[in-house]
Formats: C-alpha cells, structure tokens, sequence
C-alpha cells in the first residue's frame, strides 16, 4: 500500500494538538525532573512562534517499558519558546548516549523535521555515541543541551541560518 | 523490526518555493541517516487526553454548530496493510466559513460559537476511527495572488512507534482548488497526492443527518514482520 504523505501542521495547530499538560512528562516538582526550554528559530534567526517540539524517550533507567510515559508535547510561545519538563533519560547500554528524540512541527514545515537532544553532563558517553561521533563537532554541538542552572537546560532549535540544528532521517 | 522509507516522491520536500513560507523554515544541510534504535521503534501509547464528546464536534457546545454535519471515517494501517489500533487521532480544521476558532486568524469569516474545531479518537482494534464534524470552508491566505486554500482537515497519527509519526490533511473529492494549491501539490507523486483525497460514501451517511467521506491512512510499513514468526501448524510440519 502507498503511505499517505505529510502536509503542514498550519498555524493553528493548537486547536487540535495541544493540551495543557502536554508538556509535562513527569510532574513539576517529581525526583530528579529537569527542564529543558528553548527557542526555535527559523533560518533568519527569527523565532518561530507557530511551532510545536514533541519528545519521546526513555525512562530513568533507559526503559520503554511503560509506552504512556516518556512522550512530551509543548507548543511555542509569542516569542518562539518551548518548554518540557522530564527526567534525564537513562542509557540504553547499547553503546548510545543518554538522548531524547525531538520532532518538530509548524507552518512552512511540510513534513516534520526530527532532532535529538544529548546532555551536557555525558561528556564521554556523547564521545562515544556513534551519532555524535560521526559529526563534525561544530554540528554534533548543536545536539548538546547546555546546562542552564540546577535541574534546567537549555536547547535551542534552528530550522536554518548559522548554527543550523542537525536533522535526522530515519 | 525496522520501518522502511517511504518511496520517493510521496512526502513532500521540506523546500518547496511554491509554498512561501518553506523558505526560511527547511533546513539546507541535508540531514543525517539515523539507524533506528530503541528510541525509534518505539513510541508512545496515548489515551488520556481523549474526552467523551471529541469523536463528535458537533456536540462540544451548547447549540448546534453551522454547517454541513460530515461523518469522517476510515482505517488507520500500515503500508502492508496491517491495523494500527488502540492509537491516538487528532483533527483539527476551521468551520464552516473556512475561519479557524484561533486569535491568529483574521479571514474576516463569521465565527461559529458553537464550533471549536478540534477532535481526538483512539482506533478500534481494526484500526478503525470516526469523527463527526462539519465541512469545513476553504479560505483565502497570503502565500500568492488569489490563494485560495482547498478545504481540508488537518490529521494527526502516532501509529505504533516514533517513526510512523504522522501530520496529514484530508481533502474533499473534486474540489475546483486543487489545481491552485501548493500545499497539496508540494507532493510530488500524483497517485501519493490523489491518497490525501477523501471519496464520499452513500452507504455510510447518517440517514437525514449527516454526509459521510471515508478516508483511509497510510502509515510507513515494515522492513520485515518478526512479530509473526513463521510457524508450523500441528500436524503440517
């Protein structure tokens, strides 16, 4: 059978994607819950403000166990911003580093684009990561969540321009 | 289990200058292969946020909303043709006026009270979905002089894991905007494009009710099927 093709999540995704909590993939306030926020950007570095970031990952102990948990949905704001509140991801001992798959959605997008987001404080698992070490490392930069503050980072997401985010094909 | 890539010329090229806003929006550096892992071929379960009036967004307020009520109906499956149940389906789309209930749309179109927009459904263990709506209106935008866009209805679906993660729109048979339209036509294959068209069916209406336009979802198959091992029947060995 022939898949149906992508279209474009328009501007007004938010009547039909979002709901309140989607952000939250543990409560506020859960053992050991970070905060990831950031803002995307499109190729001129204007932020995008008709977006949406959808993350799936596993549990803290590098599990899939439980298919309701592990999944965040957050819709950009007026000035392109983003937010999930989670864990950090345990390893899935397969020789990749503790990552959390991204997709993004929004108007001028005809197909979602998919990242990943690494953290910061997995310096020798990112090193081995075979996705991470077969980037240049300006490009595999651009995968690494910056640490931002007990409990808070930061990852940025451009659709183009200077620092572009690298995109994955599955 | 691996899922296989679409064939080509079925989804759309992120840049697609017909479409104006693709412009600053798809990447330029080609992306990178990423060999699915766990994280891939898994995904998320969703039931919670399905409220019991979402099948039926005719229902979701006080008075009746303004319009041609439609039933919208199909089956979610995979590209061998498999059911994909218990998984999540979201719908949103304007009203009958071709005005979203949303601040940012200013198509000077009557708001409808009574009409939000917005559905969600789980698929029956056949794959099966069905939402109860109003045809929505087309309605003009900026991409080009005259821009007109076809009436559709924006899809959601998550399929079983994270690379069968899908946003679609479903049109309406023989509509004049086709031909006008570079979202639609942003698909290069035209037998892939005519997927996103959805038939009437006579036998599905609601009886002095409700028109009904049955549309089928497609989602990337398999590589292989080890979840069905070959076996041998007793006695057939």
């Amino acid at each position: 059978m022939t898949e149906t093709p992508s279209q474009t999540v328009g501007p007004f995704l938010s009547i039909g994607l979002t709901w309140p909590t989607g952000y939250l993939v543990v409560p506020e306030g859960s053992p050991g819950a970070i905060r990831i926020t950031g803002t995307v950007h499109d190729g001129a570095g204007e932020p995008v403000p008709d977006g949406l970031v959808e993350t799936w990952q596993a549990d803290a102990d590098g599990r899939f166990d439980d298919p309701t948990f592990g999944f965040g949905r957050a819709a950009t704001r007026p000035d392109g911003s983003y937010e999930i509140v989670t864990v950090k991801p345990g390893a899935l001992g397969d020789g990749q580093a503790p990552h959390v798959d991204v997709s993004v959605f929004a108007r001028g997008l005809l197909d979602r684009v998919v990242t990943r987001i690494y953290f910061p404080d997995e310096a020798a698992a990112n090193a081995a990561d075979p996705l991470l070490a077969g980037l240049p490392a300006e490009r595999a930069a651009t995968l690494v969540a910056a640490a931002a503050g007990p409990g808070e980072l930061r990852f940025d997401i451009r659709l183009g321009g200077e620092r572009e985010t690298v995109f994955l094909v599955l | 289990m691996t899922y296989r890539p679409a064939a080509d010329g079925t989804h759309p090229p992120l840049l697609s200058p017909g479409y104006r806003s693709t412009g600053l929006r798809a990447p330029s550096q080609a992306p990178v292969v990423l060999p699915q892992r766990l994280t891939e071929v898994t995904g998320p379960a969703l039931t919670g946020p399905v409220g019991p009036s979402d099948a039926d967004l005719t229902t979701q307020h006080a008075g009746e909303p303004i319009g041609q009520r439609i039933v919208v109906f199909g089956r979610v499956l995979d590209s061998d043709g498999r059911a994909v149940p218990d998984s999540l389906v979201e719908i949103w789309q304007a009203n009958a006026a071709g005005r979203y209930a949303h601040a940012r749309d200013d198509w000077p179109a009557p708001l409808d009270p009574n009409f939000t927009g917005g559905g969600r459904v789980i698929t029956g263990s056949d794959g099966s979905y069905r939402f109860t709506t109003i045809k929505p209106g087309a309605y003009p935008w900026g991409n080009h002089h005259n821009a007109w866009r076809p009436a559709h209805i924006h899809l959601s679906l998550f399929g079983r894991a994270f690379t069968q993660r899908l946003v679609t729109q479903m049109y309406f048979p023989d509509d004049p905007l086709f031909a006008q339209d570079p979202i639609f036509n942003s698909v290069p294959d035209e037998k892939a494009r005519l997927r996103m068209v959805s038939t009437f069916d006579l036998d599905a209406t609601r009886p002095d009710w409700a028109l009904a336009y049955r549309f089928d979802i497609v989602l990337r198959g398999g590589d292989q099927t080890p979840f069905e091992a070959p076996h041998d029947e007793e006695g057939h060995a």
